[in-house]
């Protein structure tokens, strides 16, 4: 019996071997070289470059810098793919003594290994995304999501024939909190009546329970629906597209996040997709490596992005939903949030004070 | 207050619709004596199996594309339960620590493969997912028509249906007989003639395709694509579900219900009068405190069958 028990763990330690390493070989290769040419590589959460996310979205960034700038992939600019949280500081650490000079991490679950590597290597660069890390050495890339969410707010409000919206957040933080507070400032402006029905699942990854919330909101008399829930969304889509399905003339309208997600609304020939809120996190990392290269490089401060410098911005390519009206509101919010006329809200006490200004 | 039930019963249906299929396919396995920690695993393989079935087929089956890959999605989970059914029977392995491998191994598996057929991390959408239906004729009945026939899944009535043929087939033919005979005491079952390997095979396999069913059910009804989280956590209800309901399909089904009433209610509570005011937070615990207080108070001693976990060596006493 003993030895059996032996042999099952031998094997299970050969499956996770298998497993891990089948997971891993996605980096890339760093050749050294000691030319005097700018190098610079990103650090992925574990999501991966084709997360369809802001993984993707910044290693895209970075390839457009690399061709705009004719560097050489893996010479100049590479990324290493981390499998599981502890993978952060030895890619972090791994890049450091390859010499390059700005590295990025992706995501705010990097932000604590950024800031370790930055005070053990004082002459590298850094910058991280979606995060804050006070190092002088370390750019910190933020986006004004609540600027997006406002406009995908107007959207939702143009578009809304029964006066009632929802919102699905994941989890509740001060990151989504800012796309609920942008989001209900926006619907409010355009309408001051509406109705806004806002509801957490408590997670990013339930596709189940997102379903359930959009099932319910649907229901109730919601058409339109912002969610900002990452994997919790595919379920707000997969019940619209059903409803879609059964009546398609019926108000069933999601409102995408991140990326455009046109793709994921199409059925058939209609799309539920009404737009997305876009962050363009490319855009970002583009230009922090382009002011490094030219040796402006940010450290210490904190860069935000929004809609002056296209950082964040809306989607338009559901062209049959998203009409000349709500395109015409929607531009016309997008001035006033660029000329400073108006301000975004992004906690709940700031979308109070908002409320009660309107 | 109907109205409250018209949402609340759809959406209990199609939430527990998967758990029932997995549920029942736990049941048939740890009936037979062994435990099925692997549900989560043989999940993740129907989900797998279904999505890229479903992505790859779609343009040339058109509106059969789900029902194919449902097929598609219980052979290949049945066929990896044999991973579970080798080492567990004829190797007499511990069962706990073989299922909990099937379950980082069919995950690992699902990842890999979306990576070499598709080359990306995670799938596109399904362009054939299963929608919701009217009954026709039954949807006419007032009230209950509105309830229980209208936009449902046509996987909701299935796993209802197949509850009470798994509860057939247990406990009124020799088969199920001989099942029960072989998770309760082997021994016996092996001097009356009984094979035991084959009869647990069987149950592996079955409890294989049972899974898979409820992943692809997942996959096609609820996500709509295939990634490293699809399936967190299902299969896990689901042997709650087998534990909750006394290892009798009927009752797994019950607790599979109970899990999906339990969920819907917590997202539909804060349109109900009574509960409104109730923070949203209690309303996001309150499946799982329901699931605790009915295991512990409620349906009293959930005992399992005896030779549950334990591997039959011939001629043992």
């Amino acid at each position: 019996m003993k030895m059996r028990r032996y042999a099952v763990l031998l094997g299970l330690l050969l499956v996770v071997g298998v497993v891990l390493s089948a997971c891993g070989s996605g980096g890339s290769s760093e050749q050294g070289g000691s030319d005097n040419s700018f190098k610079t590589a990103m650090v992925t959460d574990t999501g991966g470059i084709d997360d369809k996310s802001f993984n993707q979205s910044a290693w895209e960034g970075l390839t457009q810098f690399g061709e705009d700038n004719g560097l050489k992939e893996d010479a100049g600019y590479s990324y290493l793919q981390s499998n599981s949280a502890s993978d952060y500081v030895t890619n972090l650490n791994r890049l450091v003594q390859s010499n390059t000079d700005l590295i990025f991490g992706i995501g705010f679950k990097l932000a604590e290994d950024i800031g370790t590597v930055a005070d053990q290597h004082k002459d590298t660069h850094f910058a991280i995304v979606d995060s804050v890390v006070d190092k002088e050495n370390v750019a910190s890339i933020v986006f004004e999501e609540q600027q997006g969410s406002f406009l995908a707010g107007v959207a939702a409000a143009m578009k809304s024939e029964s006066g009632k919206i929802g919102f699905v957040g994941g989890e509740e933080s001060e990151l989504i909190k800012k796309f609920e507070a942008g989001y209900v400032a926006g619907a409010k402006s355009v309408n001051k009546d509406i109705e806004v029905d806002v509801q957490y699942a408590g997670s990013f990854g339930a596709p189940d329970k997102g379903k359930l919330i959009a099932s319910n909101m649907y229901n109730s008399g919601v058409d339109v629906i912002y969610h900002s829930a990452g994997g919790t969304g595919n379920g707000v889509f997969a019940q619209a597209k059903d409803l879609k399905n059964n009546d398609p003339e019926g108000n069933y309208w999601v409102i995408g996040v991140d990326r455009d997600q046109y793709e994921e609304g199409q059925i058939g020939d209609n799309n539920v997709t009404l737009t997305s809120m876009l962050k363009a996190v490319d855009v970002a990392v583009a230009d922090i490596a382009q002011q490094s290269k030219d040796g402006k490089f940010p450290g210490g401060e904190i860069v935000s992005y929004g809609l002056k410098d296209d950082g964040i911005n809306i989607a338009e390519t559901n062209k049959d939903a998203y009409s000349e009206d709500i395109k015409a509101a929607v531009n016309e919010w997008k001035q006033k949030l660029i000329d400073g006329d108006v301000t975004a809200p992004s906690t709940d006490a700031e979308l109070q004070e908002y409320q009660d200004s309107l | 207050m109907l109205d409250i039930l018209y949402s609340l019963i759809p959406q209990t249906l199609f939430f527990a619709a998967p758990l029932i299929f997995t549920a029942l396919g736990g049941v048939y396995s740890e009936r037979s004596g062994v435990i099925n920690i692997g549900l989560e695993g043989l999940m993740v393989i129907g989900a797998f199996a279904a999505v890229t079935f479903n992505l790859l087929y779609a343009n040339a089956l058109g509106t059969m594309t789900p029902w194919i890959s449902l097929l598609v999605a219980m052979v290949a989970s049945a066929v990896f339960s044999l991973l579970l059914a080798i080492p567990a029977i004829t190797f007499r392995a511990d069962q706990t620590v073989t299922g909990v491998a099937i379950n980082m191994l069919a995950l690992g598996f699902g990842v890999f493969m979306i990576k070499q057929i598709f080359n990306k991390g995670q799938t596109e959408f399904i362009s054939e997912p299963i929608y919701t239906k009217d009954v026709p004729g039954l949807v006419d009945i007032p009230v209950i028509g509105e309830m229980f026939f209208n936009n449902m899944y046509i996987t909701s009535y299935i796993a209802i249906a197949f509850s009470f043929v798994a509860w057939y087939v247990l406990f009124k033919t020799p088969f199920g007989l001989r099942i029960r005979a072989v998770g309760e005491h082997p021994m016996a079952a092996d001097t009356n003639g009984i094979k035991v390997y084959t009869t647990r095979y069987i149950a592996v396999i079955i409890s294989g395709a049972l899974a898979g069913i409820g992943g692809g059910v997942f996959a096609m009804t609820i996500s709509l694509n295939f990634s490293v989280s699809t399936i967190a956590g299902q299969g896990f209800m689901a042997i709650a579900a087998v534990i909750f309901g006394k290892w009798n399909p009927l009752g797994a089904m019950g607790a599979a219900l109970f899990f999906g009433f339990a969920q819907s209610l917590s997202v539909v509570g804060s349109s109900i009068p009574l509960l409104e005011n109730v923070p949203q937070v209690y309303l996001l615990i309150a499946p799982y405190v329901l699931t605790i207080l009915a295991l512990a108070g409620f349906i009293g001693r959930s005992v399992a069958p005896k030779a549950s976990g334990v591997p039959y060596v011939k001629g043992s006493r």
